[in-house]
């Protein structure tokens, strides 16, 4: 039977499924926080070894294959997730969730270079953990809005990294390893079970 | 107390309108076929239900052509936007008169 209760579920869901990419995987966030929490060890293993001359290569090449594995499971995950929500993964509302997660990931990134560039890596992590957190609450408009939340998490996180520096790697292996894990079991939890 | 079913439109009593007006709240337009994969609906009848709400200057349909296709793209209008929001306040009130 209709009611106005029912009424208002169908309409808060067709509001949701026509605006909204839903089908993003929490345990896709579990798994980048794996992957970035092994990065971080094998990182920290390079750091002891790297002289102050020597090149940054090694540290690059961890940085870009977690980024990959993460990205290349958050794609496989949230396609199973989305044919079983039939949901298309790509689609104006996947698109525009990309982008708008991508813009303060990109500002973020090129700003990251020219500081490398200039040889000054202080400010590294705290970069990172800052727009990356910007990045989700700008795309979390998009898609389920709890990535909201971890977007102020990530924040936080990186102001306080600013404030005590000398810590870079730790803060890095809570931003992005501790918290995706946590927060990628509790959406999990959430949305898909 | 007021009465929360003065605010109700029969324009939207319709399940099919009532997922037209829901999904062009959040989006400022789509087209024909975006709204039928959403809605789930037949051609048909989403045509008849969006031209119903066209003809009470709830909703705004567009004709174009795209390259060589015809496109149709629905928006809401500013009456149908304040109108849906009045019929959305009045559901609540009801659901919380009558838990």
């Amino acid at each position: 039977m209709r009611t106005a209760e029912t009424d208002l579920q169908e309409i808060k869901k067709l509001m949701e499924r026509s605006s909204r990419f839903i089908s993003l995987s929490g345990l896709s966030g579990v798994f980048a926080g794996i992957y970035a929490l092994i990065g971080a060890w094998v990182a920290h293993l390079q750091l002891l070894r790297i002289e102050s001359s020597d090149s940054l290569l090694p540290l690059v090449i961890t940085a870009v294959s977690v980024l990959t594995a993460s990205i290349i499971t958050a794609i496989f995950l949230t396609t199973r997730n989305a044919r079983r929500k039939n949901q298309k993964i790509w689609d104006k509302l996947s698109q525009r969730l990309l982008w708008n997660l991508s813009i303060p990931l990109l500002a973020g990134g090129l700003f990251l270079l020219i500081l490398i560039g200039q040889q000054q890596f202080e400010l590294v992590v705290p970069i990172m953990l800052i727009f990356y957190g910007l990045g989700l609450i700008n795309g979390s408009k998009y898609t389920l809005d709890d990535i909201r939340y971890l977007g102020y998490l990530e924040i936080i996180l990186g102001l306080m990294a600013t404030w005590f520096q000398g810590y870079g790697l730790i803060w890095w292996a809570l931003g992005f390893g501790l918290l995706h894990i946590v927060y990628g079991t509790w959406m999990y939890w959430k949305h898909e079970r | 107390m007021k009465n929360p079913i003065k605010g109700l439109h029969k324009e939207f009593e319709n399940r099919i309108k009532l997922g037209i007006m829901s999904v062009l709240m959040v989006n400022d337009t789509l087209d024909f076929n975006e709204i039928k994969e959403v809605l789930e609906v037949t051609d048909g009848n989403l045509a008849s239900h969006a031209a119903a709400l066209e003809k009470k200057n709830m909703i705004r349909i567009t004709k174009k052509f795209i390259g060589k296709k015809p496109n149709t793209s629905y928006a809401a209008t500013d009456h149908g936007r304040q109108s849906f929001t009045e019929h959305l306040a009045a559901l609540e009130a009801l659901l919380k008169n009558n838990p």
